[in-house]
């Protein structure tokens, strides 16, 4: 990774803070603040202290940041933000915006995102970004004066409008598929691995039930007493084992959200390039019709049926003065329709040239992410296993003591 | 062991699943003075215009000089069962007679003549003619020969014989009687005890049962989840080339999961919930052994009270006195002595059982 600003700036989410204030609608709400925390790495090389630039942001920054990003860069995968509402839940994690551990996960998820673009080639160096990290003041009227709302195309909102293109580029058809495959396969794993998670939890706490019954029951028995005892304050050691076991795994289920946020949007990029070819294909077939009519109106030949061609039958023919002040205005618009024409390709392919690298560059780091999570959660499984064996190995000298 | 393996293969056409071996080997008294063995096996359903019931084949091999032959192959239904522990019971009101396994339930979401509900009975009527037979007085009631060895009809004629349905009312009767009139007030100390252990044990194995029961059904619950689990992530290797076999190799390891996850699961319901389960009906026996204990002494008391009462007829008196005395002696040393074997055997089957949970969760962990 080049020379990106992640390399030349240390950056942290260090702290999250509640706040209350007015929004713009002057209504009270409560809100939580993240403390975003920069220092110049190059000062730390000599072994000075470098100081630390601190500034407070909210989420809605940091979405706002996001907007901008993806309009500026439409044919850059731009890295996801942590969700905005607690999704998957299982019983124990409440879905409640304002619950720590939530706050404290989207604190790490925030960070990452940060990271993530510092570290990316051509994010990295925005200014905006830049100013995201570094000023504190006036940064939203800085975004809002690059005007970049005008640019965004509503129809993207539209997610599942279809625009017939007629000569879809097929890799970005393929890759469309495949980022619907991956978000419905991950959000599908998401939903079960919680619910297994929320099964193995009810497993392992009926069992701390055993500690306290064990413990009561050694009372009345003269020999088995000790056994039992110590084998009851095994079965504790277990039911509570599993709370470290799950708060471990949501790292993992984490990062697997994140891959399901690239997804859609690596699918945004793949709708950008459709309506860019949708507006092409448009552009080329109107400027086509245009030099029919004009053909037409010099040739005087209809050739496809237009209502001018009829009125002008039924109530007579335009005076040559009139054709050729109609000729002029479409040669004019012919000459327009075909410069754009022309950008419009040059735009186009531009688009699929860096597109497509932003993409490779991108499927390496998913190949490289998911398969460093893949063995960290096969990781922490052997792990469980081995408290597993632990405990109940202890349990059983015990209870063949009794 | 010989005489063992001719049990085994004595019956070539009904397989003998590897828990019923097992129970015939927890020998409770030493495996070297057995010389009765007994079998269940062999379930049949008989359909008849009034009712339909399954019956047993029991199968006797002995080698003891009061029985007849050597070899015995009767059928029972669970009716006969009941009948031969009330008459043990009428015998012997102080002794702990091992649990019979309930009559049908309708908790349980197994119906009457279903196949699991037929097999878990099988065994548990396996375990109670072999705890009587292991059991030092027990082994030579002569009702428990009978149910071994006679034909159905022999069988029949006989239980006609036992004391009417009234007298049997009538001592049912006396036992409520007396137990409504409370604590007996001569009541040895180790009886009390006994009773308050009691009361304690009972309480904590009942909620063993629960709990048991309870991580039975989360680890089913688990395991259902985990089935899909699975599969998903070999879905997803099929839309990836470099993560693909990463993919299908944990696609594979929580297939793995799932299969010992299974085999906990049958670890729990084949060796520890049916002991939990006679434990807690034990628990009910021997309050009612306690009980009766208790009837007789009250017995004896009243008699006690009346003869201070009543001055004249001493010599009738004492001599019904003298008898029940001794009935009382009888009464409470067999079961202190049958106490002392309980609690040895409960021990010794507690401690097996949860060893085995225990193993069965190292295997677990470690597959």
């Amino acid at each position: 990774m080049e020379d990106c600003l992640a390399k030349k700036m240390e950056i942290t989410v260090s702290e999250a803070e509640k706040r209350t204030g007015r929004n713009a609608m002057n209504i009270q709400e409560t809100y939580t603040a993240y403390l975003i925390e920069t220092r110049a790495v190059e000062s730390q090389i000599e072994g000075q202290c470098a100081p630390v630039d601190s500034l407070w942001r909210r989420y809605s920054e940091f979405e706002l940041l996001r907007n901008y990003l993806s309009v500026t860069y439409p044919h850059i995968v731009v890295p996801p933000l942590p969700e905005k509402r607690a999704d998957f839940v299982w019983h124990k994690l409440s879905a409640d915006n304002m619950d720590p551990d939530f706050v404290e996960r989207r604190r790490i998820g925030l960070e990452n995102f940060l990271l993530r673009v510092a570290s990316h080639p051509v994010l990295c160096q925005d200014k905006i970004f830049y100013a995201f990290l570094t000023q504190e003041g006036g940064w939203k009227e800085m975004v809002n004066e690059t005007g970049f709302q005008l640019k965004a195309d509503s129809r993207l909102k539209a997610l599942n409008a279809t625009f017939r293109v007629k000569n879809p580029d097929k890799r970005f058809t393929e890759l469309k598929h495949y980022s619907d495959e991956l978000q419905s396969v991950i959000s599908h794993l998401l939903r079960v691995r919680a619910r297994v998670a929320d099964r193995l939890y009810g497993v392992y706490k009926v069992h701390g039930n055993y500690g306290r019954v064990f413990s009561e029951w050694s009372a009345i028995e003269k020999e088995m007493g000790d056994g039992l005892q110590s084998a009851g304050h095994h079965m504790d050691v277990y039911a509570a084992s599993i709370d470290d076991i799950l708060e471990e795994e949501e790292h993992y289920a984490d990062q697997l959200k994140e891959y399901l946020f690239y997804a859609e949007a690596l699918r945004a990029v793949c709708r950008k390039h459709e309506l860019m070819q949708y507006d092409l294909e448009m552009a080329a077939q109107d400027l086509t019709s245009k030099k029919q009519q004009c053909e037409e109106l010099a040739t005087g030949t209809v050739r496809t049926f237009s209502l001018k061609g009829m009125t002008s039958k039924l109530f007579g023919q335009e005076t040559p003065e009139q054709r050729e002040a109609k000729i002029k205005v479409l040669e004019e618009q012919i000459q327009e329709g075909e410069e754009q024409l022309k950008s419009k390709n040059l735009e186009g392919r531009d688009f699929v040239k860096s597109a497509w690298a932003d993409i490779e560059r991108f499927k390496e780091q998913k190949n490289h992410d998911l398969k460093e999570a893949l063995i960290s959660y096969a990781v922490m499984q052997i792990s469980m296993c081995k408290k597993g064996i632990q405990v109940w190995t202890n349990a059983k000298e015990c209870f063949s003591k009794m | 062991d010989t005489s063992l393996a001719e049990v085994n293969s004595f019956s070539p056409s009904v397989p003998i699943s590897p828990s019923s071996m097992i129970n015939q080997y927890k020998f409770e008294d030493g495996p070297e003075l057995r010389d009765l063995f007994i079998t269940v096996d062999d379930p049949e359903s008989h359909i008849t215009a009034i009712e339909t019931f399954i019956t047993y084949r029991v199968v006797t091999k002995t080698t003891r000089g009061e029985f007849d032959s050597s070899e015995y192959e009767v059928r029972r239904r669970y009716q006969d069962f009941l009948w031969l522990k009330s008459k043990l019971e009428e015998a012997h009101p102080t002794l702990i007679i091992p649990p019979l396994p309930e009559k049908f339930i309708m908790k349980g979401m197994v119906e009457r003549f279903s196949d699991e509900f037929i097999e878990t009975r099988r065994k548990a009527l396996h375990k109670f003619l072999n705890r009587i037979a292991d059991h030092p007085t027990l082994t030579f009631n002569e009702d428990f020969k009978i149910f071994l060895t006679a034909q159905a009809w022999e069988l029949s004629s006989h239980k006609k014989q036992g004391p009417g349905l009234l007298s049997r009312m009538g001592q049912t009767v006396r036992a409520v009687a007396s137990s409504v009139r409370g604590a007996v007030k001569n009541r040895p100390e180790m009886f009390t005890e006994m009773n308050n252990y009691m009361e304690t044990f009972s309480q904590k194995i009942n909620l063993l049962d629960k709990i048991a029961h309870r991580i039975y059904k989360e680890e089913r619950d688990y395991f259902n989840e985990m089935k899909e689990y699975g599969p998903i992530h070999t879905l997803w290797s099929a839309s990836e080339e470099d993560i693909a076999d990463s993919l299908k190799g944990i696609a594979g390891c929580i297939d793995r999961c799932c299969k010992a996850t299974e085999k906990r699961m049958a670890g729990l319901s084949e060796h520890l919930l049916p002991i939990l389960h006679e434990y807690v009906l034990y628990s009910e026996i021997l309050m009612g052994v306690l009980k009766r204990r208790d009837q007789i002494q009250g017995e004896l008391d009243s008699k006690v009270d009346a003869l201070a009462n009543k001055k004249t007829e001493k010599d009738l008196f004492s001599e019904e006195i003298g008898k029940l005395e001794d009935k009382v002696e009888r009464a409470n040393n067999a079961l202190k002595a049958d106490w002392d074997r309980w609690k040895q055997n409960m021990q010794r089957d507690m401690r097996s059982s949860f060893t085995n949970v225990a193993e069965n969760n190292l295997r677990y962990y470690e597959e």
